[in-house]
């Protein structure tokens, strides 16, 4: 309890649920994303001295793919191998807002759930480029370094999950048969 | 058939272009419908996608773990007893493992027993040592809970602002920044301090901020703090005490206080022309 503790919360904790979000784009299991996210808070204390002048929501998340990583190997190892849940409705319910929206919450709860659904059908390297963008509002190079790829590979991932999303939503909601009198 | 400069509309959209890239690629969307029709795709891709995802967030149960873990961690790391770094893996399921079995070791037996009951009850001794600091980190936790958040759903101050009158014992300061980034969303009434608190509820991209404000007595107000992972920053306005809350960048935070503080300036000095300069 002491000063390094002090300044890790004040750093690196504010961007606890960014890391918890980008675990659950990485991982379909939430329990996963649970155990992901504590072992990259613990890991990221550990190494929380050597942490100099970097971007620190990028340098958490850069760890938390990490442990990913890490975790996912280790389940292959064990033969443990984990299918993923297309329809887990309580995967799709917790990825939506918890923040009540005082206008039209309901007719957009419909529409949060088409969204997640087809966020969650996408490559998991476009769907996380593109969360990383869009929801924590990163730039190239911190994209680049989370997920360890150059930057131009990130500019194509950022274009490809774009139009894929876009096409399938457009897809989705043009197949929606419209109000019948 | 995609247009070459896609990837570079893209750069544009994302502020990713110096200067001149960005004139020039503007001049290039003014000629080119497809380049227009992508930036229009990507902008209401972006606005859809931030209105109905981000707001996942830890809950405060998996808070709770990761703190109690980093407690356990900041015993292990006490000198002679650092873990070397760098071969750390993830050696088993987080959620299964085990308090480190070094206290156990070297403090065997029931003596051990009761020396760690009393270790764990140091380390597990908050460490917020002003009341009010905790009560509100609470209130703010609690209010993320499902259904905990709003009592009054608005957006509209004049409808927030007198709900308040008839549920808390204060009239706070009550307004909408939406086109700073600051949404309103609602208000609460929470019990703080002995006394019916009222609570502003807004919202900043994915984060909750929730402003607090009770009666003020005379007592001095925290410093600003973070406990957490959480910020709290307080001040005073009138005979109000005004403390806000998120887990938003300090930056952020101060955002709103200083909109709030302004808009207070501006209704007092409203009242004071009303009242008819009496000086």
């Amino acid at each position: 309890m002491d000063e390094k503790r002090a300044r890790f919360e004040e750093q690196v904790l504010p961007h606890l649920d960014a890391a918890y979000r980008f675990a659950r784009w990485l991982s379909r299991a939430p329990a996963d994303a649970d155990d992901v996210v504590q072992e990259a808070i613990l890991r990221a204390f550990r190494g929380f001295d050597a942490l100099r002048g970097s971007n620190v929501k990028a340098w958490l998340l850069a760890i938390v793919r990490n442990c990913h990583s890490t975790a996912l190997k280790q389940q292959r190892q064990r033969a443990f191998v984990q299918l993923p849940e297309e329809n887990d409705a309580q995967d799709g319910y917790a990825m939506t807002a918890t923040t009540p929206d005082p206008e039209n919450a309901s007719i957009r709860r419909d529409e949060q759930r088409t969204l997640d659904r087809l966020i969650a059908a996408l490559p998991e390297e476009h769907r996380t480029v593109l969360m990383l963008r869009e929801i924590e509002e990163m730039d190239y190079r911190q994209i680049a370094q989370v997920t360890n790829v150059p930057i131009g590979t990130v500019m194509s991932r950022l274009a490809r999950s774009r139009a894929a999303l876009r096409a399938r939503w457009l897809q989705e909601t043009a197949g929606e048969p419209r109000a019948v009198p | 058939m995609q247009c070459p400069e896609s990837l570079r509309v893209q750069a544009y959209f994302d502020a990713e272009l110096d200067a001149v890239t960005a004139a020039d690629i503007e001049r290039h969307i003014e000629h080119c419908a497809g380049c227009r029709a992508l930036l229009q795709d990507l902008e209401q891709m972006r606005a859809v996608l931030r209105r109905d995802l981000g707001y996942a967030r830890a809950a405060p149960p998996l808070r709770a773990k990761i703190m109690r873990a980093l407690d356990q961690e900041g015993a292990a790391e006490t000198p002679g007893m650092a873990l070397p770094a760098g071969r750390l893996q993830l050696r088993e399921r987080v959620s299964q493992r085990r308090p480190r079995s070094f206290w156990m070791g070297a403090l065997g037996g029931a003596g051990g027993t009761a020396i760690a009951a009393t270790l764990a009850f140091l380390l597990l001794v908050p460490r917020v040592t002003n009341p009010l600091l905790d009560e509100l980190m609470s209130a703010h936790v609690r209010s993320l809970m499902p259904a905990h958040l709003i009592d009054v759903v608005s957006t509209d101050k004049h409808t927030v602002k007198p709900w308040f009158a008839g549920h808390t014992d204060v009239s706070p300061v009550v307004a909408d920044f939406e086109a700073q980034g600051y949404r309103l969303i609602g208000g609460r009434a929470d019990y703080l301090d002995h006394q019916r608190s009222a609570v502003v509820v807004y919202q900043h991209g994915a984060h909750v901020i929730n402003v607090f404000s009770w009666a003020g007595n005379e007592r001095a107000l925290p410093d600003n703090a973070t406990r957490s992972g959480y910020h709290l920053a307080f001040w005073r306005e009138g005979d109000l005490d005004y403390c806000a809350v998120s887990d938003t960048g300090w930056d952020e935070l101060m955002g709103l206080v200083r909109l709030l503080r302004d808009t207070a300036a501006g209704i007092a000095a409203t009242d004071a022309t009303a009242t008819g300069a009496a000086h």
